[in-house]
């Protein structure tokens, strides 16, 4: 169990190996933590509206509404309904970025070469985040449509000023990240090495995926009351919920 | 040969199939107007344009002359062969009922928005929601800074500023002449664009 989370908190708690996914459910207001455990880490990340899962991570409306192309402690991760899927409460790592999307079998070819088959590498095997997402995607009766441009958990990329993309490496093991769900949060991860990472020798690190139940937001929460524009993207989703519930549905 | 060649209103939605090969113009006829844009294989719209493939590719966010449009499958979907205007926006994404109650608030809910254009225009052609991805916004300015601040601000382009694409494949293209009316993207006052196809 993580240190600093009491054992009567903790909902699951799992290990994704190295090039592996992952996918689950998160409850509004229980928090799924992922942890880089050897700081090898990266994970692409992409968040549905469990209930309705049409609705899903944007991050064209995250980085706009927020003016902010780096989520970190007290940021939001933002649908396409101008909801609220997860809110950053904690993170010791150096962010997330959400520009360069994931890997592919293309980008994961060119970089590492074509000695990544099953048949050469079994289970050790170069996998990439598209190919992990449809096949999350594919338990929850979703597929390609549904893949979108996702979150880099523990990866930086800085833009200059002519647009410039450069990969900045920002890993320490151990580092974590807290992402509260702001509803039902169907959640899809994977641990492949970030597209950027310039690094030719095929390395991806473990994950931890730890579920636990955290306190509800408070009217000062910091995520909450970070800005005007979060304050209407919180009032969204209570809106929501409120009508959810009232259907009977929770 | 022309094909296509209209002067398309603010505000509308407009779809067409290019041919592989064919040349899409779209003209800026007054300056400063944003100008959403999603592309599809035509004959497999599953396969659709990638943001994040097309800006990890080229390891830039804009647009311009050389850029190609990739898409979900790692395939060329369409290049850029001449711009006049030299930036054109891939992160900002498309204005939406939704997004706009949380950037400007609730009073701007039933403003018309590119989310509605491109859900009229994905109609036609029997596609959904589920088929909407972060588009491109051309003759949009959004520049990023090394701590990560994005910002729509005024846009550069001049009035008969034009950026002109080549088919790589048969496409889809399905267009929002953006009606955004709370920001500086369409200059405060979105205003037509041109649209021509030509062999």
């Amino acid at each position: 169990m993580p240190d600093d989370l009491p054992d009567n908190l903790i909902l699951s708690d799992e290990t994704i190996p190295a090039g592996a996914y992952w996918t689950g459910v998160i409850p509004r207001w229980s928090t799924l933590r992922i942890t880089d455990v050897d700081g090898a880490g990266a994970a692409a990340l992409l968040a549905y509206n469990a209930e309705q899962p049409s609705e899903r991570y944007n991050a064209p409306d995250t980085t706009k509404v927020q003016n902010m192309v780096f989520l970190t402690e007290g940021w939001l991760l933002l649908s396409d309904l101008g909801r609220v899927l997860f809110s950053i409460t904690a993170d010791t790592s150096g962010g997330q970025e959400t520009l360069a999307g994931g890997t592919t079998p293309a980008t994961v070819v060119d970089r590492y070469g074509d000695g990544g088959t099953y048949l050469k590498r079994r289970n050790q095997r170069y996998s990439n985040d598209r190919d992990n997402f449809v096949a999350a995607l594919g338990r929850h009766g979703l597929d390609q449509r549904d893949i979108v441009p996702n979150v880099n958990l523990f990866a930086r990329v800085e833009v200059d000023d002519d647009g410039g993309m450069r990969f900045v490496e920002t890993r320490r093991a151990g580092c974590h990240v807290d992402l509260r769900a702001e509803m039902n949060v169907l959640a899809v991860l994977s641990a492949t090495p970030h597209v950027l990472d310039p690094s030719p020798v095929w390395r991806p690190g473990p994950l931890r995926a730890t579920v636990w139940r955290s306190p509800p937001p408070t009217a000062s929460d910091r995520c909450r009351t970070r800005s005007d524009e979060a304050r209407r993207a919180f009032d969204n989703t209570d809106a929501y919920w409120s009508r959810w519930q009232a259907r009977g549905a929770a | 040969m022309s094909i296509v060649d209209v002067v398309h209103p603010p505000g509308e939605p407009w779809t067409g199939v290019v041919a592989r090969g064919q040349r899409l113009r779209l003209v800026d006829l007054e300056g400063t107007q944003a100008v959403d844009t999603l592309v599809y294989n035509a004959h497999d719209p599953a396969e659709r344009y990638s943001a994040a493939d097309t800006i990890r590719a080229q390891s830039n966010l804009f647009l311009t002359t050389g850029s190609r449009l990739l898409s979900s499958h790692g395939n060329p979907l369409m290049t850029v062969v001449e711009d006049s205007c030299g930036r054109h926006d891939t992160v900002g994404g498309a204005c939406s009922a939704e997004s706009n109650t949380c950037r400007f608030g609730h009073h701007t809910r039933f403003m018309h928005n590119c989310r509605d254009n491109f859900l009229v225009g994905l109609a036609r052609h029997g596609l959904s929601k589920r088929d909407l991805v972060p588009n491109i916004n051309f003759f949009m300015n959004v520049p990023v800074t090394p701590e990560g601040r994005l910002d729509i601000v005024d846009g550069i382009s001049k009035p008969g500023d034009h950026i002109d694409l080549v088919a790589d494949m048969d496409v889809l293209v399905v267009i929002s002449n953006c009606p955004q009316l709370n920001n500086p993207c369409n200059g405060w006052s979105p205003t037509p664009i041109g649209i021509h196809v030509t062999e």
